[in-house]
This record gives structure tokens, C-alpha cells and sequence, in this order.
């Protein structure tokens, strides 16, 4: 009466498919490797090349205009505070990772966004995707990363993609999904073809919510791009690694604020521009 | 308004069923069960029931019923922005539910344009760029879509508002722009779904007149639903009633009120203010006499006599109508030995068109007493009106 139930080797299933997809596409990942690491080369060393207080000066008027005094203020506190304690150029390098990450998960959101907001079946299918995405772990992003892309800031961006897409793409098809019903049938009644549906009614009425969505996903990409440090991307997510390897909680907690200031900044920067649009 | 309109859109037979087997509830409905049978059998609704109705070139045709009656859909079928189950829709030849998608695009292009109940305004867009939607998804160029959208606005009087936001707007304004934007496009039928509906009744009344001033000038073919009975009655040239999804009556919105087709139209029609809709040709009686401008107060005065009248009104050789002239006053003049009865004329008096409801009559009948003249558009004198006439006529509609 021993019954011995094998263990399902789930593990090995996933890591033979993996394999497959290294050895197999290692010509579609260098190459988008090479493609990504260009990218981070180029933003970081146009941002490097910017003095420190002429991109300071740029993010202040930025808040300011965009939103107000209040924040123009505490951008230049924050800011200041960040350059006071040397943690500019991580700050930078991190700063690169998420607007590329942000950038990509986008470019990829949208259109699926659009296709799960138009298509039921395609909702049908892909919702429980996310589900599966937002749920996972995010550190385990970062294991099948290094075969793909080797250790560094691409699988940085990689798992950062994946992990902040899926707001992006919900709140897509969600904006276009809540356009009132009406307005839908005063486009079909006027003879619009689908995208002209697409383009002059349902996406700008959906950019609010869009925008949420956008502003959902840099937090996320934030968030993760200081996780990332783990398999070597660069910012302040390594200053944190490196203080923690070193058991210096002080250094930890500076790099930690910093990436507090970052956040806070990007947030209220992309919220007052959502909020901006809808008051219109 | 005359018989000899152009038939604009003809529907045949047209049924719609919400639900997966239509086949089968439509099926059920030939066997003779009614709405409430079939949705009990096969869980499906019958929205509409063997529609069958013309649409005259030009004419106001308004679709009235309560909510549930099937009159959203009945408009809705006509541009396919539902689809019907069965029937034909034709118009300029063409049946529109057999169209595919590329024919309906143009189909809704050229022939529809839509007016609707919570006005459906595009918010990011302005009040010009709302106007110039329909153009602008057909592709017209920008400066000619710019033009005729500006014309359209003007004529609904939004003149001067062309770059405020709707949410800018009031009510009333912001269903002028959805007007203009209905109109803008040119299509050769418009489509009107309870489109005053969500106004409050002083704009509503406004907006009514108004549009029935629009629709004379432009000769639009016009579909306009409304569950209130007052607005039907006051702008349709014709009414179709609709009962849970099938017609119950078409016809004039005099007919409707005197000759209703069931009890239900009956009932329906009770608490209607009847002075707003029969007209004055209807009180209207023939002269008995009139005076002609060149008698002299002897001879009117005999005419008076004769028809036994207190006054009598004095044409010229054309029947135009010059004044009236009192009795007393022919009199006094035969006395006086004068030859002519103009110097007699009194010219404040009350005068009417054919068509204008006798709700506007009652307030006309002046101390005077005068009866009322009903005149055409040459101000030829067609008949008078006087006042138990009026109350009469109201009597006689009251008990129909």
C-alpha cells in the first residue's frame, strides 16, 4: 500500500522550454539585447551630458507648469537633497531604465489594450494572462532573464517590462470599455469606420484612464528597476544592494529615499498631466 | 402636406426580436401569440412586429409611443444601428438590411444624420469641431467641412459659440449643436430619437418651434420620436402610434385626435388640450355676406339686415379684405346721407391663417365681438369664426 505519486516535474517542464527559447531565438534576443543597451546608452548619456542643474531646472518648471508651485518646490528640495548625497548619477541611470521600460510596456499595452477592449474573446484570453503576471512573484522574472539577455540593465528591462505592462493594457481596455454608449452610436450613426471610431472618439475619450494606466505602470517599473540591482542593473537599486551586501543601513536608506523623491516626482508629474487632459 | 409627396423610405414587414432564435419567437408570432406568450415560451423579446409605413419626401413624421413601445428601436432599425430580424427598409432603392458593412457606411453617410436624446456631444471636441464630425469622417476637405459646419451652427442660432466645449453650454444650446451637427452633414433624412425629451418644457416648447420653422424652410425629411403626446400633436404633419412594437394608428395629428383607431389611442388622447390642435379651418363658417368697398352704408346696411348681422366685412373686387363696419355706424352714416362706407372701415380686427389652432382664437375675440376671419396668404377672406364656434368645436372634440 505504498503508493508513491510521482511529483509532476513542472520545474523541468518550464526550464526545458526555456532552453528551447534561449538556444533557439538567442539570435532574436542579442539582437534585441544590443537594440535595448543602445537605447540605455543613449538616454543616460544624453541625461549625463545635461549639467545637473540645467536637468533640475527643466524637471521644476515642469512641475510647475504642469501641476504647480507646491510641487515645483518640492522637486527642487528633493532634488537637491538626492545631488547633496552623490546619488545623482544612479539616480539617472535608474531614471533611464524606467523610461525605457515604460516606453516598451506601452508600445506593447496599447494595442492589445485596444484589441481586448474591441474583441470579447481576445478579453477573454488575455485577462487571465495578466492575472497570472501581476500575481507571480516579481523576483522570479528575474531568473529566466539572464539566460535570455545575461546579467545586466537589459534583463533589468526585461522583467520591468513584463511586470508593469499589465495596468497598462487593463486600464487601456478599460477607458475604452467605459466610453458612454451614446457617443459610440453618434459615431456609428455619422457612418465612422472602425478606426475612425477608434482614433477621433474612443481614444481620447479614453486618455484619462489611459493615463492612469500609464502612471500605474511607471510606479510599477520603479519599483521594479530597484529590484532589477539583483541581477546587475545599474541605479539605485544597486546602491541599495551594495549597502545591504555591506550591512550599511545608512547608505541603504539614503539610496532608499532617493528612489521615495523619484516616485513621489513621477507620480504627481503623470497624474496632474492625466488630470490636466480631463478638464478640457 | 398634399398627397402628391414622394415616397422618401418604405418599410415593410420589418420585425425585430432580441434574443438568439429569432427564427423561433418569429414563428411563434405567425401562430398568433402575442409578446408576452413568446417571452414566457422562448425568453425573447419581441421589439417589433410587422411595421409597415411610408415616409413622404419632406414631411415630419414623428413616431410616438410610451417607453417599451419599440419606438428606439423602430429608428434605430432604419440605420441598422440595431439590427432588424426581418423586413425590408428602402430607400432610393436601395433595402438597407441587406446591405454590407462598406454599403451601410455609405448608406448612413448619405442618407442619415441623427439627433439624439442626451444630445451625445463629443466632450473633446469644440462646438465647431462637433458640427463638422459628420464631414470630416467622409473625408471633405477642411475648408469647405469648416464652412458648411459654421452655416449649420448659425442657422440653429449658435452663432459666435463655435470654440466653447460642450460642457460649456446649457441644455437647450447644447441639443442645437447636436442639431447642427445632424444638419452640417446633409444627409437626405433626419433622425430625431426623443430629442427634446431631456430639455426642460420652456426650451422644449422653444425648440419645437423651431424646429417646425426649420423643417418648413429646409423641407428635411424628418423621423422624430417622442413618448409625449403634446409634442406629436404640435410639430408632426403625421403621427404613427406605436403600442408594444406593432402601429397602432398613422394619420394626421387632427385624425388621431378626432377619429382614433381604438380605445387605446382613445384613452391615450383624453387629456390632450384639443384647442392646440384643431384648427381654425375647422371652426371656420362660410361668410353669409359681405360688403363690397364700393357700396354705400345704405346698401351694407340692408346687407346687414338681410343676414342678420351686427357687422360685416368689406372686400374689394378680389375678395382681399379691407375692414369691417359696424351696424350702428352704417346707420348713423345712411342718416347722415354719405355715399361711401370706407370712410366707415374699421381695420382693427381680428384675422387668422387657416392652419392656426384654436387655442390661439380664444384669446382674439375682442370686446368688440368681431368674428374672427380665417384669410389665406393673399389675404383673401376664406370664412369667419365666431366664438360658439370655438367652444363648440371644443365641446364635440371632448366627447370623441
Amino acid at each position: 500500500m505504498d503508493f508513491d505519486i510521482p511529483r509532476i516535474p513542472l520545474g523541468d517542464w518550464i526550464e526545458g522550454g526555456l532552453d528551447f527559447l534561449t538556444s533557439e531565438f538567442s539570435g532574436v534576443t542579442r539582437a534585441i539585447s544590443r537594440t535595448t543597451q543602445a537605447g540605455i546608452n543613449l538616454l543616460n548619456d544624453g541625461l549625463m551630458w545635461l549639467p545637473e542643474w540645467a536637468l533640475m531646472a527643466l524637471v521644476i518648471l515642469l512641475c510647475w507648469k504642469l501641476s504647480g508651485r507646491r510641487l515645483a518646490i518640492g522637486a527642487l528640495l528633493g532634488l537637491s537633497l538626492i545631488w547633496n548625497l552623490g546619488l545623482w548619477n544612479p539616480m539617472i541611470q535608474t531614471l533611464t531604465l524606467v523610461v525605457i521600460a515604460t516606453l516598451v510596456a506601452i508600445i506593447i499595452a496599447l494595442p492589445l489594450g485596444i484589441l481586448a477592449a474591441v474583441s470579447d474573446r481576445f478579453y477573454k484570453v488575455i485577462m487571465p494572462i495578466l492575472d497570472f503576471m501581476q500575481t507571480m512573484p516579481a523576483f522570479v522574472y528575474l531568473i529566466p532573464a539572464i539566460p535570455f539577455f545575461g546579467i545586466g540593465s537589459v534583463s533589468g528591462i526585461f522583467a520591468t517590462v513584463i511586470f508593469s505592462m499589465p495596468p497598462a493594457i487593463r486600464f487601456t481596455t478599460l477607458g475604452i470599455r467605459q466610453v458612454p454608449k451614446d457617443l459610440v452610436e453618434a459615431a456609428d450613426a455619422f457612418g465612422s469606420t472602425r478606426t475612425q471610431k477608434l482614433v477621433k472618439v474612443q481614444l481620447p475619450l479614453s486618455l484619462p484612464t489611459l493615463m492612469g494606466g500609464i502612471n500605474q505602470t511607471i510606479m510599477l517599473a520603479l519599483s521594479m528597476v530597484v529590484i532589477a540591482a539583483m541581477i546587475g542593473a545599474n541605479g539605485l537599486g544597486s546602491e541599495v544592494w551594495r549597502a545591504i551586501q555591506r550591512l550599511r543601513p545608512g547608505e541603504g536608506f539614503e539610496a532608499g529615499i532617493a528612489v521615495v523623491i523619484m516616485a513621489m516626482l513621477l507620480d504627481r508629474l503623470t497624474q496632474s498631466f492625466s488630470g490636466r487632459k480631463k478638464g478640457k | 402636406m398634399t398627397d402628391t409627396q414622394q415616397t422618401k423610405i418604405q418599410v415593410r414587414n420589418l420585425s425585430k426580436v432580441f434574443g438568439d432564435d429569432t427564427r423561433k419567437a418569429l414563428k411563434l408570432r405567425d401562430e398568433g401569440l402575442n409578446r408576452a406568450q413568446i417571452l414566457e415560451k422562448t425568453g425573447q423579446t419581441l421589439g417589433l412586429s410587422n411595421i409597415n409605413f411610408d415616409v413622404r419626401e419632406g414631411e415630419l413624421l414623428v413616431i410616438m409611443g410610451l417607453s417599451g413601445s419599440g419606438k428606439s428601436t423602430l429608428i434605430r432599425c432604419l440605420n441598422r444601428l440595431i439590427d432588424p430580424s426581418e423586413g425590408d427598409i428602402i430607400i432610393e432603392g436601395e433595402n438597407i438590411p441587406q446591405l454590407n458593412e462598406k454599403a451601410l457606411l455609405q448608406c448612413r453617410r448619405r442618407h442619415f444624420s441623427m439627433v439624439f436624446q442626451n444630445f451625445a456631444l463629443f466632450p473633446h471636441r469644440t462646438v465647431q469641431l462637433n458640427a463638422e464630425y459628420g464631414l470630416e469622417i467622409r473625408g471633405i476637405d477642411k475648408a469647405k467641412r469648416a464652412e458648411t459646419a459654421k452655416n449649420a451652427l448659425k442657422q440653429v442660432g449658435l452663432e459666435g459659440w463655435e470654440d466653447a466645449y460642450p460642457s460649456q453650454l446649457s441644455g437647450g444650446m447644447q441639443q442645437r449643436v447636436g442639431l447642427a451637427r445632424a444638419l452640417a452633414n446633409d444627409a437626405s433624412v433626419l433622425l430625431m430619437d426623443e430629442a427634446f425629451s431631456a430639455l426642460d418644457p420652456l426650451i422644449r416648447r422653444d425648440m419645437q418651434q423651431e424646429l417646425i420653422e426649420l423643417q418648413h424652410r429646409m423641407k428635411k425629411t424628418t423621423i422624430f420620436i417622442t413618448h409625449d403626446l403634446d409634442e406629436a400633436l404640435n410639430i408632426g404633419d403625421r403621427i404613427i402610434l406605436l403600442r408594444d412594437g406593432e402601429i397602432v394608428q398613422i394619420g394626421t395629428p387632427e385624425e388621431i385626435l378626432t377619429r382614433p383607431a381604438d380605445d387605446y389611442v382613445a384613452r391615450f388622447t383624453e387629456g390632450v388640450d384639443r384647442s392646440r390642435v384643431v384648427t381654425a379651418r375647422r371652426a371656420m363658417r362660410p361668410v353669409r355676406s359681405t360688403a363690397r368697398s364700393e357700396d354705400g352704408p345704405r346698401t351694407a346696411l340692408r346687407k346687414m339686415v338681410e343676414h342678420s348681422l351686427d357687422s360685416i366685412y368689406v372686400v374689394d373686387s378680389e375678395r382681399k379684405l379691407l375692414g369691417i363696419v359696424e351696424a350702428e355706424k352704417a346707420d348713423e352714416a345712411a342718416k347722415a346721407g354719405k355715399d361711401s362706407i370706407m370712410e366707415l372701415i374699421d381695420k382693427d380686427f381680428p384675422s387668422v391663417g387657416p392652419d392656426e389652432p384654436l387655442s390661439t382664437l380664444y384669446s382674439m375675440f375682442s370686446a368688440k365681438s368681431y368674428p374672427i376671419a380665417v384669410i389665406d396668404e393673399d389675404s383673401r377672406l376664406l370664412g369667419v369664426v365666431v366664438k360658439g364656434a370655438v367652444l363648440e368645436q371644443l365641446a364635440e372634440a371632448g366627447d370623441a
